[in-house]
């Protein structure tokens, strides 16, 4: 058979090819070669053979043929074929292979070789690719051979150990004599496996620390020999003597010291030693002081300690290298909120990294800086925070953004000051700002009733300059209609004021409605503003009359819904469009409806053959993503089922009624039938002429709506049930549950009997604030007691209020 | 621990892997892909450490390969600087100023060195010069065998 080409000489011709078809042509005949070499039987070049095949496979082409034949050079007696053999076994063969058991017997055969160099590849293989099989099986040689008197070995063993208990965490018992004895070992290898050893022993079984916190005054002693001995030349690293010994050790002591004041008075004086001896101007003695750092942050340290480490990460923060600048603003994060003060002290510096060139520095030091807000430092602090702004890379521009507007929300000294802040971040990065700052930030508007004028006329003057910014543009829009009139009155307290005519308003919004820069949502903020405005000018109404017109044939279904609306309000309803169009109240600053958790779908009985029932479970949000996002959060604990979660103020995760929901699970049993059936909210104010509107009328109960008030953010509704029977319905309850993103309050209903032949009502007011103007349903829940029917789905929309659907 | 360690050349090419937990091919080849795309898209001058996932990414660049490394949440990033650093001196030291082709072409040694210096993602020894005793110690045992085993038996 042809000699076949020697490692290089393949590795040569592979990288000339020109192509990478050239190279699979090259790679595929080699391959083919050593397919065949391996069928054969033994000849002196298998080795070379499977280095050939782990080249390939580093190349990115499959190898998996080899397998087999890493088993049996591992099984060869020559030193060259077991070497290359087990280095096959990492490469190729990893514990989800089936091939890996058939190595257990060589590995244990080599283990007790009588050359440590074949006991040591056993050792590697193990230690890298060993399954829990293998470890269980292997465990009590590897405990023979940590008693060894070669350290070669031992060191090798102790590392294999800690393998072996990150597989088996049972095994760990079995190691805890051993690893202490290994401490008394002179050589640093044997004693930083050892180190290793303890520390994996420790986090994986925290009752073996009482065990293990007696070896601390060891640990003090071997770490005090290496910070305080001369010069090892054998073990020095740029002054340190071997910082990964230290580091280890350090780290150890961290585990061993956490909570226990003993431990940690043990160590004081040690870590006080290494934090002022420890040279830091190369990398080796600031990975130590790091980790010192780190300790002593971690344990009960003392208060002149816990300064002293502080101090040291403010000393690194002036350092010019940036990986040292990093790594101590990474730990000013962790401790920003336990040490408060004290980090407080270097914001001037942290504040500087905010213009480093590096990004991931920025990252953290933007984190940071937000993190530092504080009522004290907050005007020269978002100074700061606005200028990054304006140059920061985009990547962060959204999370400072944010970052900025709940530093404001928390610490404003004024209002004036916060809509200054939030109007300077709009015009700055408005693209980047989050789609649910829009509502807080036009609530915020809302409730600065004295800044109205001053803030439309900044808008403005914004908006005119530049209709890009989606989120700048939504919230101008939003108050030009809202407070156009004040700004055409031409004159402003505040600013100076923007003189303008009804024409320009009109013109500004146009753009905004024609740009193709605009988005959906957008538009249709300009378009309702179009609408406000027509009532709050005088002379262009007619103008505005043929904007809405126009828009009637969109083709946005949105806008074209909202065009037809208003057109309808011209011209039915022109008696109402001034009270539907009027200022808005001040919002309500309600609870957020926003984290509700999980989003619970619920299991109703189904009583019927054919019709369609809702599963509803407590099912994590994949699932509940197939309904639409339908129901609100569900972490309550169980309320009472017959009481309605009725607070007159809002209260928080009153949104979530979810909770009822589940509720009705424990009721189900007693309650025969549940009814559900949907309300889609309109998302734009609708005019409504029968004020009532009939949403679920069957077997004599009738539930009417009634919309009180709506807005562009909200609906009050009230509920009318009435009962047509001959009997009583008693226990009669509305349960309602809204998506994440929607409020819900609703208020204590009238009362739970609903009287035979319509005597009487029970009437619910319910409240919805939906303000990110979302189309969504309202899944309303109506348990009561009355047997044999069925549940099935109403779908009612208030400004078709004609369409029912029912499926 | 270190989850893994990678070479890779300026153009992405892989010229040594070693993997300290188990992970089906797959899953490697993407771990490859992702680190030569972050690592070889950081600026120059940039900060050594990258977050991704959960784990820290540290990596340093020596000539024209890149020394990657993935650590857990808990590990020293700097000693893990140090670490890599230990690795190139002890290649530099075998092989005489090492450069790429050296590791390219005797790519098996490069694993045997770092399988002396590293062990189940830990460092295993922290004396250079033990380690490299104990490389030539194993080497001469396989010339020895080599040498005898191609005695011709004819």
């Amino acid at each position: 058979m042809s000699p076949s080409v020697r490692l290089q000489e393949m590795i040569r011709v592979i990288r000339s090819a020109r192509t990478q078809c050239e190279e699979r042509g090259v790679i595929q005949k080699e391959c083919a070669a050593i397919r065949a070499q391996f069928r054969q039987a033994d000849n002196g070049g298998r080795s070379h053979n499977l280095a050939k095949l782990l080249y390939v496979h580093m190349l990115g082409y499959p190898a998996h043929f080899g397998q087999m034949e890493c088993v049996r050079l591992i099984a060869s007696p020559r030193y060259s074929e077991k070497r290359v053999g087990y280095l096959g076994a990492m490469m190729l063969l990893d514990e989800k292979q089936d091939a890996s058991l058939l190595i257990t017997n060589s590995i244990k055969n080599d283990l007790s070789h009588s050359s440590p160099y074949v006991q040591s590849l056993a050792l590697c293989t193990l230690a890298c690719m060993g399954s829990a099989e293998m470890c269980r099986d292997l465990a009590p040689e590897i405990d023979r051979l940590l008693k060894t008197a070669n350290a070669y070995i031992k060191k090798k063993a102790a590392l294999c150990a800690v393998h072996i208990v990150r597989k088996v965490p049972e095994l760990a018992e079995l190691f805890n004599t051993a690893a202490r004895s290994l401490l008394t070992e002179k050589n640093h290898g044997v004693l930083h496996g050892a180190v290793v050893l303890i520390t994996e022993l420790c986090e994986r079984n925290p009752s073996a620390l009482p065990h293990f916190r007696k070896i601390v005054p060891d640990l003090v002693h071997i770490m005090k020999g290496l910070v305080m001995s001369g010069y090892s030349p054998e073990h020095n690293v740029a002054g340190i003597s071997d910082p990964f010994l230290q580091v280890r050790i350090l780290r150890l002591l961290r585990i061993l010291g956490r909570n226990d004041d003993e431990a940690s008075d043990a160590m004081n004086d040690l870590l006080a030693q290494v934090a002022t001896n420890t040279d830091s101007s190369k990398t080796a003695g600031s990975a130590v002081l790091y980790e010192t750092v780190l300790t002593i942050m971690d344990i009960n340290s003392e208060c002149g300690l816990r300064i002293l480490a502080v101090n040291i990460l403010g000393r690194f923060l002036l350092s010019n290298d940036r990986n040292i600048r990093y790594v101590s603003m990474m730990s000013l994060q962790k401790i920003v909120q336990t040490d408060h003060n004290a980090v407080q002290r270097h914001r001037g510096t942290i504040v500087d990294c905010l213009k480093d060139q590096d990004a991931s520095v920025k990252r953290r030091a933007l984190e940071l800086s937000l993190a530092l807000v504080s009522a004290a430092n907050i005007r020269s602090l978002m100074k700061e925070l606005l200028l990054f702004l304006s140059c920061c890379p985009p990547e962060l521009r959204a999370q400072t953004a944010s970052g900025i507007f709940s530093a404001a929300e928390r610490f404003a000294p004024s209002q004036r000051w916060h809509i200054d802040t939030a109007l300077h971040v709009l015009t700055t990065a408005g693209g980047d700002v989050r789609d649910e700052m829009v509502p807080s930030l036009i609530q915020l508007i809302t409730t600065a009733t004295e800044l109205h004028c001053y803030t439309v006329h900044k808008l403005y003057r914004a908006l005119v300059a530049d209709i890009s910014q989606q989120s700048l543009v939504q919230v101008a829009c939003w108050c030009i209609g809202e407070y156009g009139d004040l700004l055409l009155r031409g004159e402003c307290e505040e600013t100076e004021p923007v003189q303008v005519t009804e024409d320009d308003v009109l013109d500004a919004l146009e753009t905004v409605l024609q740009s193709h820069m605009s988005s959906p949502a957008t538009r249709g903020f300009a378009l309702t503003a179009t609408m406000k405005l027509s009532t709050r000018i005088s002379r262009n109404v007619d103008r505005i009359r043929s904007i809405v017109s126009i828009y009637g044939s969109c083709i946005d279904v949105e806008l074209q819904q909202r065009a037809v609306e208003y057109n309808a309000l011209f011209k039915k309803y022109d008696h109402m469009r001034a009270a539907v169009l009027e200022r808005m109240p001040v919002i309500d600053r309600s609870s957020p409806g926003h984290d509700n958790g999980e989003p619970a779908v619920i299991q109703a009985p189904d009583k019927t053959k054919n019709n369609p029932v809702v599963t509803l479970t407590q099912e994590p949000t994949n699932q509940a993503r197939d309904l639409l996002d339908l129901l609100g959060g569900s972490d309550e604990p169980a309320q009472p089922s017959t009481v309605q979660p009725a607070p007159a103020a809002p209260v928080p995760d009153s949104g979530s009624a979810g909770g009822d929901l589940l509720d009705l699970l424990g009721g189900l049993d007693s309650i025969p039938v549940c009814f559900l059936f949907f309300l889609t909210c309109a998302i734009v104010p609708s005019p409504v002429t029968d004020p009532s509107v009939t949403v679920y009328e069957q077997n004599g109960v009738t539930v009417k709506l009634r919309c009180d008030r709506q807005t562009d953010v909200g609906v009050t509704a009230t509920l009318v049930a009435s009962n047509t029977t001959d009997s009583d319905i008693t226990q009669f309850t509305l349960q309602a549950a809204v998506p994440k993103c929607v409020q819900l309050q609703m208020r204590a209903p009238s009362g739970d009997v609903l009287p035979a032949r319509g005597a009487g009502q029970v009437t619910q007011t319910v409240h919805l604030n939906n303000p990110n103007k979302v189309c969504f349903f309202v899944c309303l829940f109506l348990p009561f007691y009355q047997p044999d029917l069925c549940p099935y789905f109403l779908l009612v929309t208030p400004e078709h209020k004609n369409q029912h659907s029912t499926y | 621990m270190m989850r893994f360690l990678l070479l890779f050349s300026r153009q992405g090419k892989l010229r040594l892997q070693k993997w300290f937990t188990p992970l089906v091919e797959r899953e490697r080849k993407k771990v490859v892909r992702d680190m030569t795309l972050m690592v070889l898209g950081r600026p120059p001058r940039s900060c050594n450490f990258l977050h991704w996932k959960d784990l820290k990414v540290v990596y340093k660049r020596y000539a024209s390969l890149y020394f990657c490394c993935g650590l857990d949440d808990k590990d020293n990033e700097l000693l893990a600087l140090e670490v890599l650093h230990r690795y190139v001196e002890l290649l530099d030291k075998y092989f005489g100023n090492v450069c790429e082709l050296d590791i390219i072409f005797n790519f098996e040694k490069a694993y045997f060195i770092l399988d002396e210096f590293l062990m189940g993602g830990e460092v295993q020894e922290t004396s250079k010069v033990t380690v490299a005793k104990s490389i030539e110690a194993s080497d001469m045992l396989q010339e020895t065998m080599e040498e005898y085993m191609s005695k011709p038996a004819f």
